[in-house]
């Protein structure tokens, strides 16, 4: 059974203009679209900013409209779906990634923390305070601070409060959007710990989008690389950070920052030449419109974007 | 010997909170030679932007205490019509995001020239436009006559910061001030921009600040490296050293918390414990040292000072010479916040 099947999913924003405002050309911001997500696993989405990774998510969650396509949970068709109280939106949360603007300030943490659990499940008003402290000891908060503000919070804390919303509902899928982009290294290493661990305690699966690849590699066993609304390589974190097949993921992973200053020039180098040879085979990796062939394997869990032969 | 380009002494920037001041960068000494890069390293809310503030001036309301000297002219409280002769001339500074950097209203042609005609009235017309296509050349924007039309929400990313580099170096400055240069950029493009950033410090044999907060740019770019925290220098190193030897416990825990590229780690380190505001800084002892309670408090100086370990490697405090990262108190270190 598989338990997230996304296929050729495509999400088109109309582009309007004229005199009345007719639809006029389309963005592409996904363009077919296909993968795969194990459960209990981590599937990593990297690409660079416009490639269309968020809008997957979104996608997939239902907050952006999908144009064509299928994405099925646990073998249930679920494309499309939103009307709010249905069980997909318990199974499905996500983390979003800037802990200051996706928490509504003006409410208290067991308000914030609650709203979830009052949309989905009957509680009292005592049940639901100690669930809710419950949550808060689980991302290592203080269940005294049940009546605090977000402004009262540090970024990471405020990060764990969002986590705490999106594992409320016993979730079995958490879309995970660049949720540490907007923390500091200490506090990024707090919430990538804290988020392996409930993994393990909930049986959690995870889409974690990011564009930070040393984030990605930490994280996830499957990786998936967008770029322009299309995958151009999916494989293993091993198969795509040591042996990079496509030009594009090349490229990328040459132009992640080394921690070793007597590399430098090595680096420098090598980068020189992954652009040169980028910039000459660029024709044969990328159609005429300039987006990525569709995905052959070239092993049982490498898929690369080539072009057909002949 | 390196040419001194730039020297802070004993630098104090406080900040009026409630009638009170309080130091954000609390007594910092530092040296900035010609055509180096000193990366300032540290987590949000250290000092270290507000640092590069107090030495383009550009604090409003703060006490700035002790001495800026730029080719020994002390700039640390002077005139604002005096520090604009200085200010995109002798000084640039690159900001972090380059969106809201730029006027939105404004042809990018007209914005470079502006840094131009700002400090030389005399530049006529045809040679200003001249100088800013030659600029748009330098730092690598292709077709250059058609973007010196452009405004800014026609360009990417990666042509912003360049088009805010071109204005940084418009009048070839002796000191730029690079502040999260490539921390709104995608990978591929960060590189780029660091690359164009060291060649351009090369050509010009300027003096380069770097802020950031990512030490993979610091291993990258930086000839010497200063971690700050809580408004301290705790470590001052050049880069080898202190990638090779880190020796202060802040600056040891930093590496430990970074997921490692080359290798996969199952857990990463975590510092216990929150940056303290600016109202709550312990102003008395170490200031690291509520964040590594395992390590006895007799390690500690009553006034930690910087020492000179080796030629050109400083670190704060005595506590490094009994640091060692704990071994079983992970769990205790998740929780243990808030």
């Amino acid at each position: 059974m598989g338990f997230l099947k996304v296929e050729d999913l495509k999400v088109h924003f109309p582009i309007k203009g004229g005199l009345f405002g007719r639809t006029v050309g389309n963005v592409k911001a996904v363009d077919g679209v296909s993968f795969n997500l194990e459960k209990g696993k981590t599937y990593g989405l990297v690409g660079e900013s416009g490639s269309g990774k968020s809008t997957t998510g979104r996608a997939i969650i239902g907050l952006n409209h999908i144009t064509s396509g299928k994405v099925l949970f646990e073998d249930k068709d679920i494309t499309g779906v939103r009307r709010a109280k249905t069980d997909i939106r318990k199974d499905i949360q996500m983390i979003f990634q800037d802990p200051y603007s996706s928490l509504n300030s003006k409410k208290r943490v067991i308000d914030l923390v609650a709203e979830p659990l009052r949309n989905f499940e009957k509680m009292t008003r005592k049940e639901e305070r100690i669930r809710v402290q419950e949550l808060l000891e689980l991302v290592g908060l203080n269940p005294e601070s049940v009546l605090k503000y977000p402004h009262e919070f540090s970024g990471g804390q405020r990060q764990r409060i969002g986590i705490a919303r999106a594992v409320a509902l016993k979730p079995k899928l958490i879309i995970a959007d660049e949720p540490v982009s907007a923390l500091d290294v200490s506090v990024q290493a707090q919430v990538l710990n804290f988020m392996k661990e409930i993994q393990n305690e909930l049986d959690l699966t995870y889409l974690f989008i990011s564009h930070d690849l040393g984030v990605i590699k930490h994280m996830c066993d499957q990786i998936g690389i967008m770029y322009k609304g299309r995958f151009v390589e999916e494989g293993t974190s091993q198969e795509i950070f040591n042996d990079p097949q496509h030009i594009y993921t090349k490229r990328l992973v040459a132009a992640i920052p080394e921690i070793d200053p007597k590399k430098r020039e090595d680096l420098k180098r090598f980068r020189q030449e992954v652009n040169t040879e980028y910039e000459q085979a660029y024709n044969d990796y990328f159609d005429e419109e300039g987006l990525a062939y569709g995905l052959k394997p070239i092993s049982d869990t490498h898929l690369v974007a080539l072009p057909e032969k002949g | 010997m390196a040419e001194k380009l730039l020297e802070i002494q004993n630098l104090k920037t406080s900040f009026r909170i409630r009638d009170d001041y309080f130091a954000a960068v609390d007594d910092v000494t530092l040296t900035v030679n010609k055509n180096e890069v000193l990366a300032i390293v540290g987590e949000s809310g250290c000092g270290k932007s507000a640092l590069a503030f107090s030495i383009m001036g550009l604090h409003n309301r703060a006490k700035i205490e002790g001495n800026i000297l730029f080719k020994d002219e002390d700039i640390a409280n002077i005139a604002p019509s005096k520090l604009n002769k200085l200010r995109g001339n002798k000084m640039g500074m690159i900001f972090q995001d380059p969106l809201t950097a730029l006027n939105p209203l404004m042809e990018i042609g007209d914005q470079i020239g502006e840094a131009l005609l700002l400090h030389n009235k005399e530049l006529s017309k045809s040679k200003r436009k001249e100088r800013v296509i030659e600029l748009l050349n330098k730092v690598g924007i292709p077709r250059p006559e058609y973007v010196y039309e452009q405004f800014p929400h026609e360009l990417s990313g990666g042509m912003r910061q360049r088009v805010i580099i071109a204005i940084a170096i418009a009048n070839k400055p002796d000191l730029l001030i690079a502040d999260e240069p490539t921390t709104a950029l995608d990978v591929t493009i960060q590189s780029q921009i660091l690359d164009l950033i060291k060649d351009l410090k090369d050509e010009m044999d300027s003096g380069i600040v770097l802020i950031t907060h990512d030490l993979g740019v610091v291993a990258e770019m930086a000839d010497r490296v200063a971690v700050m925290y809580a408004g301290q220098i705790v470590e001052l190193a050049d880069v080898d050293t202190l990638f090779e030897e880190p020796l202060h416990p802040y600056t040891r825990s930093l590496f430990n918390s970074i997921p490692n590229t080359a290798e996969k780690q199952d857990k990463l380190h975590v510092i216990q414990g929150i940056v303290p505001s600016l109202q709550n800084l312990p102003r008395e002892g170490c200031r690291f040292a509520p964040r590594i309670p395992w390590i006895d408090n007799s390690a500690h100086e009553a006034h930690p000072e910087l020492h000179e370990v080796k030629p050109g490697h400083f670190v704060r405090c005595t506590c490094y010479k009994h640091f060692s990262f704990p071994e079983h108190s992970k769990e205790e270190q998740q929780h243990g916040v808030s």
